[in-house]
């Protein structure tokens, strides 16, 4: 068996007389591709935040490659990549060898100036994410899907054992976010990087994910993404609820190679449905422009 | 000038305090600005004309506490207010904000009726309010100096975690950094730079000569590094020609300073639109 990087037990978290999560139980081996899906306000991020310690872990156990949360030091090993990352102070004047450099800060430790070795550390990083040409620019300065780069090479830089990527390619349009994916596949690939993935694209996580782990306060699924093609309805159902409905029509783009489950959204958000709806009525076949509204939200 | 700086202590004194307070108020400012605490630094400088006040205060009631200048009071109550700032905005994280005009107000307030008490608005108060440059002493001097040595030494050894903090404060507590720490460092920081501006521009205008300079510096720079090098420079040159304008005009230093770094900042936005129009 794989070896066991994390595991969450029994995890709840209540706020305002709330429950935010109940119960939720995970895995993560080495190696593995976990996709954590669910609507907007399902505690996903909540989640996120208790097992990399920014929330307090009130009730059940979280275990970092074996060691309690509590006791747990060594984040180096983590590389994070926030949802604020894509909304962060774009006239912040750091150019991106700055923001990469960052990631180093607490590897370093106090007093300790970044030297030669971290600047090649930071330019590996750089290639890595196909943003070395860039480093002496501002950050402001990019494109959303170029930001989203450098926010990976920040947390590349450590050289961690698992990328938690929250909401990754909120902001980001199409081209990059395939851009985006494939460069997930590379790094898996020649990293063997464990990986979370935090969306609410059901679609893109149940294609390009080992694992998928479907949140809703409660978990309602865990296991493999084949599996989970078979079971779909019934946890989207459980999942999203009755305002929510399963969308399957044609995806054309690159890497995606099926049209399992292609879109769900919101259904109270008339516009968005309204808007595929139509199109699918009409035969329209360019619906990839359409492809990766989830949950409401038109990118 | 010349003159007066190779024939007068007291000349030379006051040019190489505004020259210190050129280097840190900026280089502090750097991170206050991106950080987006501008106001955070005047409501520690509020503060400071309380414990000012209160230095004036225990100066009427004991000989021994009188010996203690009263700008260390200032800066003492400045440190114990940045501590609060802190807890206050945790304990309204949905409007963190309110903590600035709490300490700021409770400044002010405090500041007035000690000052009253002391009887000390015959004190030079508006030397306190609005600086006095041609008084700094040796001793004053002296302080100015260990103070700024103190803020560039800080900043030197914590840059790149006050960078991380002040860029991703989430992704960088994540990491490992000790946010807690630094950011209470970073606050005693400002206190240390609000005592030493406080003598040059006063302390109802410290918090221009700390986010002035990097409000121009922002209009400019291409990287943090050179933020705080134009920052640096744009306070020197506000420094030294509010200073040579104040002598040869007879205008009030600290004011003339701060109007010098205002027109450095309409300069660069001007210069800024002619090049957008340039382009277009």
């Amino acid at each position: 068996m794989q070896d066991e990087i994390l595991r969450v037990n029994n995890v709840s978290f209540r706020y305002a007389e709330q429950d935010v999560l109940k119960n939720v139980s995970l895995t993560l081996h080495r190696g593995e591709l976990l996709g954590l899906v669910g609507p907007n306000g399902s505690g996903k991020s909540t989640l996120l935040k208790i097992i990399l310690g920014l929330l307090p872990l009130r009730r059940g156990e979280v275990f970092w490659f074996g060691v309690p949360l509590a006791r747990f030091r060594d984040w180096t090993r983590i590389g994070y990549v926030s949802q604020k990352a894509s909304s962060f102070n774009t006239g912040f004047p750091a150019t991106v060898e700055e923001v990469v450099l960052m990631g180093l800060t607490a590897k370093l430790g106090l007093f300790r100036r970044p030297g030669k070795k971290e600047r090649q550390a930071v330019d590996e990083a750089l290639d890595l994410v196909g943003m070395n040409a860039f480093k002496k620019r501002t950050i402001g300065a990019l494109s959303g899907g170029q930001q989203q780069r450098v926010f990976i090479a920040r947390a590349l830089v450590t050289d961690p054992e698992v990328l938690i990527l929250d909401e990754p390619t909120v902001g980001v349009d199409m081209q990059s976010e395939e851009r985006f994916y494939e460069l997930l596949e590379t790094l898996h690939r020649d990293r063997a990087l464990s990986m979370i993935l935090v969306s609410h694209d059901l679609g893109v996580v149940s294609q390009k994910m080992d694992t998928v782990a479907c949140i809703n306060h409660e978990l309602f699924y865990h296991g493999a993404a084949e599996k989970f093609r078979d079971v779909q309805d019934e946890v989207v159902l459980k999942t999203y609820g009755r305002e929510m409905q399963v969308i399957t029509h044609g995806h054309v783009l690159g890497s995606h190679k099926h049209s399992i489950l292609d879109a769900c959204w919101d259904a109270s958000r008339p516009t968005a449905h309204d808007a595929i709806v139509s199109d699918e009525l009409l035969g329209n076949e360019n619906t990839s422009k359409e492809a990766t509204l989830v949950g409401g939200d038109k990118r | 000038m010349i003159y007066m700086l190779t024939h007068y202590a007291f000349a030379r004194y006051a040019l190489i305090a505004g020259l210190i307070t050129g280097v840190v108020a900026p280089l502090i400012g750097s991170f206050v600005v991106v950080r987006r605490l501008s106001i955070i630094a005047d409501a520690l400088a509020h503060i400071t004309l309380s414990g000012v006040a209160f230095g004036i205060l225990m100066g009427t009631l004991s000989r021994a506490m009188g010996l203690v200048d009263p700008v260390y009071y200032g800066t003492l109550f400045a440190l114990v207010a940045a501590l609060f700032i802190e807890k206050l905005r945790n304990v309204y994280r949905f409007y963190s904000e309110l903590a600035i005009p709490i300490i700021l107000s409770t400044g002010v307030g405090l500041g007035v009726v000690l000052i009253g008490l002391a009887h000390g608005f015959n004190v030079d108060l508006m030397g306190i309010l609005f600086g006095n440059i041609l008084s700094v002493t040796k001793a004053d001097l002296m302080r100015i100096a260990v103070a700024g040595v103190v803020v560039m030494g800080t900043v030197f050894l914590l840059y790149k975690e006050l960078v991380s903090l002040s860029f991703d404060e989430e992704s960088a507590r994540l990491s490992g950094v000790p946010a807690g720490t630094i950011n209470f460092i970073f606050s005693a920081l400002i206190a240390l730079v609000i005592s030493v501006s406080m003598q040059i521009v006063g302390i109802l205008l410290v918090s221009a000569l700390i986010t002035l300079p990097v409000a121009s510096a922002l209009r400019v720079a291409h990287s943090f590094q050179s933020l705080i090098a134009y920052s640096i420079l744009f306070a020197e040159l506000s420094v030294l020609l509010g200073m040579t304008a104040s002598f040869y005009f007879d205008l009030a230093t600290g004011g003339t300073i701060v109007l010098v770094a205002v027109t450095i900042l309409l300069l660069i936005l001007l210069a800024s639109r002619l090049r957008q129009y340039a382009r277009a």
